[in-house]
């Protein structure tokens, strides 16, 4: 290990690699184990879901808003009819603007319990990531008994949301709260307190809060760095302006703001209990009422046509803000533009200053730190050892047990 | 004759070592998985990769050393299968017993990983590069705590009259070295024991000593071009490094003889014990391996050999010092 030789090499990390959930590639210039430089290259997956969406109008925009991200599918399309009812003036009723807070916050307890299991694949540690995926499954089946699906829930539109929270449904938040009260301690003493994990995520990726000012972090990664940044403290969206919702820095826990992976992952894990009590308050104070401004949808496309102008909406998605832009012009039926920024946009810009100086081992962490992803699978095969026989599960066949268990889960 | 014997005998243990490696190897992925609360792999999975990899078509980069890569997982599996013969099973001497001692075993041991290294020099990729690199500075940082261990239980058998040679591992079988110590002997001996046990994940590449082949930093590392016949033997040659080191552990601190203790004699005390040999191992590699990959993260390879250097070369030191207490007391 030439450390100090002045004679590096390339390694690139990704655009696939085992460590990283999506696609993007790191270029790092290697001086033994250490990290001189570092270069991004993204671009492995861009899929023109702008310039789709202007063969479409918004209701059906929605949908594919949904499939910008497999995590924080609400996230985007809350942001997207936001700007919609901004640019069309509509009203949002207080028991959607209630319910919208709530599946936000269970898809940043879900999102947040995923990031935390894979950081920690990431350092070999598969024990937790194991943990974090069985904790994550109790989130998973609240969503999909409010919404009838576990990733995109279909759940958001313009002027409202489709689903209520039945008595049923609430019972089962309540459950999972509790639930989350008592288990995911054992993640945080398993995950936070372990002497590995701190020896890997300590001084690790380290983003300063001059950095962090100065490269525009958002989300997380910022407040990881000690800012007090959350647009839901700042700039309170939905039901969030009758919360008291303070941003999740790691100052007020350790004392002191590093502003290193360890920071970012405390404050993820420290954000799911503030989630569970935001959840808690919307229960206790979720207002009776319409769930949608217009449940007519004939009537709401009309009304969308006649629209005019420009819309905007930054909410804080799991990962940052996510801002969305949106023309509508009077008598067109389409979306003129549409415009998204997603709050990787802005983390990636910190991650070359985050990889110098560190190890190659810390090279996919980093990648990680700021934002993993994750596709589904369609088919399976069902085998059975005893019997020798197999069974090749259809898409359809998976449809049908799907829709039964989310029966069973909505208690119909 | 009794070459002849010696050489069927030894073949016959070394079919058997390597098939019982991979059957340990199967069942530390289902305690790992089950630790995980998750159902695992089947117990023969480690049989049937071999089988499937010894069937696949072996792809050398064109950027490789031919004859150094195709080489290396030969002489890595080779030289871990020869631990073997020097390696007292139960009450059965090691078959090449009077060739060969401790000082062997850990040349061999320290050989197969070297080989490995070379195997990732000769890959001609940079991730196999780093992983060999780390295997060398971990190799580096474990040797030290090891040669104390090795050494200071040689100087302590020599020093209390154990009968047989120092650094022979019958020595050591013959007479379980506990027995020999005091009470400052016993915290020195137990010192070296969790030194020992320290390096085990280090010498057989599992979390959180798994530095050199790290999958979610370096791909793998220095197996990550392998393909083919010379992965399935990379892979023989990991499960039989830990199998050996697990027989040594054994060998060095636990030779207690349950056909002794039985009273048996004959064949049935030879069978027993060799049964027996084979349990006490499992047991040392379920904690020594499968609950440790269980519990931890990946370390980084500076701190594992910032670990190595300073406190666990300091518990053998420690280690050594209690031992020649308890001599010169």
């Amino acid at each position: 290990m030439a450390i100090g030789a002045g004679k590096t090499y390339k390694v690139p990390i990704g655009p696939v690699h085992v460590g990283l959930k999506e696609p993007i590639t790191a270029w790092l210039d290697v001086d033994g184990e250490r990290i001189v430089n570092a270069t991004i290259r993204p671009g492995a997956i861009h899929r023109g879901i702008e310039f789709m969406a202007r063969e479409r109008n918004p209701i059906q925009v929605i949908y594919l808003a949904e499939r910008i991200c497999g995590i924080c599918s609400f996230s985007h399309i809350v942001a997207f009819v936001r700007a919609v009812e901004d640019a069309a003036k509509i009203p949002v009723p207080a028991r959607a603007q209630y319910i919208r807070t709530i599946v936000l916050e269970l898809e940043r307890i879900h999102s947040h319990i995923l990031w935390a299991g894979v950081a920690c694949y990431t350092f070999g540690y598969d024990s937790a990531f194991h943990l974090g995926m069985i904790l994550r499954e109790k989130v998973m089946d609240v969503l999909e008994a409010l919404t009838g699906n576990r990733v995109n829930y279909g759940t958001g539109t313009v002027g409202g949301v489709r689903r209520d929270i039945t008595p049923k449904v609430e019972k089962a938040l309540r459950e999972m709260i509790a639930f989350y009260k008592s288990e995911f301690s054992f993640f945080y003493n398993v995950a936070v307190d372990d002497p590995v994990a701190l020896a890997r995520m300590r001084n690790v990726g380290v983003l300063s809060k001059e950095d962090a000012i100065s490269h525009c972090a958002l989300g997380p990664t910022a407040r990881g760095s000690g800012l007090r940044v959350d647009l839901r403290w700042s700039a309170p969206y939905e039901a969030y302006a009758d919360l008291d919702v303070k941003p999740v820095v790691p100052q007020d826990y350790t004392g002191e703001a590093y502003g290193d992976v360890y920071d970012r992952f405390l404050v993820r894990v420290l954000e799911v209990y503030q989630s569970l009590d935001i959840i808690e308050k919307c229960l206790d104070g979720l207002p009776e009422g319409d769930l949608m401004w217009e449940p007519k949808l004939p009537k709401l496309l009309n009304y969308l046509k006649q629209a005019d102008g420009i819309g905007m909406c930054s909410i804080e998605a799991p990962r940052g803000d996510d801002t969305h832009a949106i023309k509508l012009t009077g008598g067109e039926e389409n979306v003129t533009w549409w415009k998204v920024r997603a709050p990787t946009y802005s983390n990636a810009v910190s991650w070359p200053i985050m990889f110098k100086g560190n190890d190659v081992a810390d090279a996919p962490l980093i990648i990680n730190s700021i934002d993993p992803c994750i596709s589904c699978m369609e088919r399976m095969l069902v085998t059975d050892v005893r019997k020798g026989s197999k069974q090749v599960v259809t898409r359809a066949e998976l449809l049908q047990s799907c829709r039964e268990k989310t029966r069973r889960l909505m208690g119909a | 004759m009794m070459l002849l014997f010696k050489i069927l005998a030894g073949l016959a243990l070394l079919v058997f070592a390597s098939l019982l490696s991979l059957l340990f190897e199967g069942v530390d992925r289902i305690f790992h998985a089950r630790m995980q609360l998750r159902i695992g792999p089947p117990l023969f999975q480690p049989f049937y990769d071999v089988l499937k990899l010894l069937g696949k078509e072996n792809i050398v980069p064109r950027r490789a050393v031919a004859w150094a890569f195709n080489g290396a997982p030969w002489v890595a599996a080779a030289t871990a299968l020869m631990v073997f013969l020097y390696v007292p099973i139960g009450s059965l001497p090691p078959i090449l017993g009077g060739e060969g001692d401790l000082i062997l075993i850990m040349y061999l041991l320290g050989f197969s990983a070297v080989a490995m290294a070379v195997g990732g020099f000769a890959s001609g990729s940079v991730y196999a590069n780093i992983g060999a690199q780390r295997e060398m500075v971990l190799m580096m940082s474990y040797e030290l705590p090891l040669a104390t261990v090795v050494v200071s239980m040689a100087w302590f058998a020599y020093r209390t009259g154990m009968p047989g040679a120092p650094f022979s591992l019958e020595t050591y079988v013959a007479m379980p070295i506990w027995s020999v110590a005091g009470w400052t002997g016993i915290f020195g001996i137990l010192a070296l024991l969790v030194t020992l046990l320290f390096v085990v994940p280090a010498e057989t590449g599992k979390v959180p000593m798994d530095i050199a082949e790290a999958k979610t930093e370096i791909l793998d590392g220095l197996i990550c071009e392998y393909s083919g016949r010379n992965l399935a033997m990379f892979k023989m040659a990991f499960s039989l490094r830990t199998l050996a080191m697990c027989a040594v552990v054994v060998s060095l601190f636990f030779p207690w003889s349950l056909g002794r203790i039985l009273n048996l004699s004959g064949m049935a005390f030879f069978v027993v014990d060799f049964l027996f040999f084979w349990v006490k191992v499992f047991l040392v590699q379920v904690v020594g391996v499968t609950v440790i990959r269980t519990t931890f993260g990946r370390l980084k390879i500076w701190q594992a050999s910032r670990l190595y250097w300073y406190q666990v070369a300091g518990l053998a030191l420690a280690g050594m010092v209690l031992l020649s207490l308890d001599v010169i007391l």
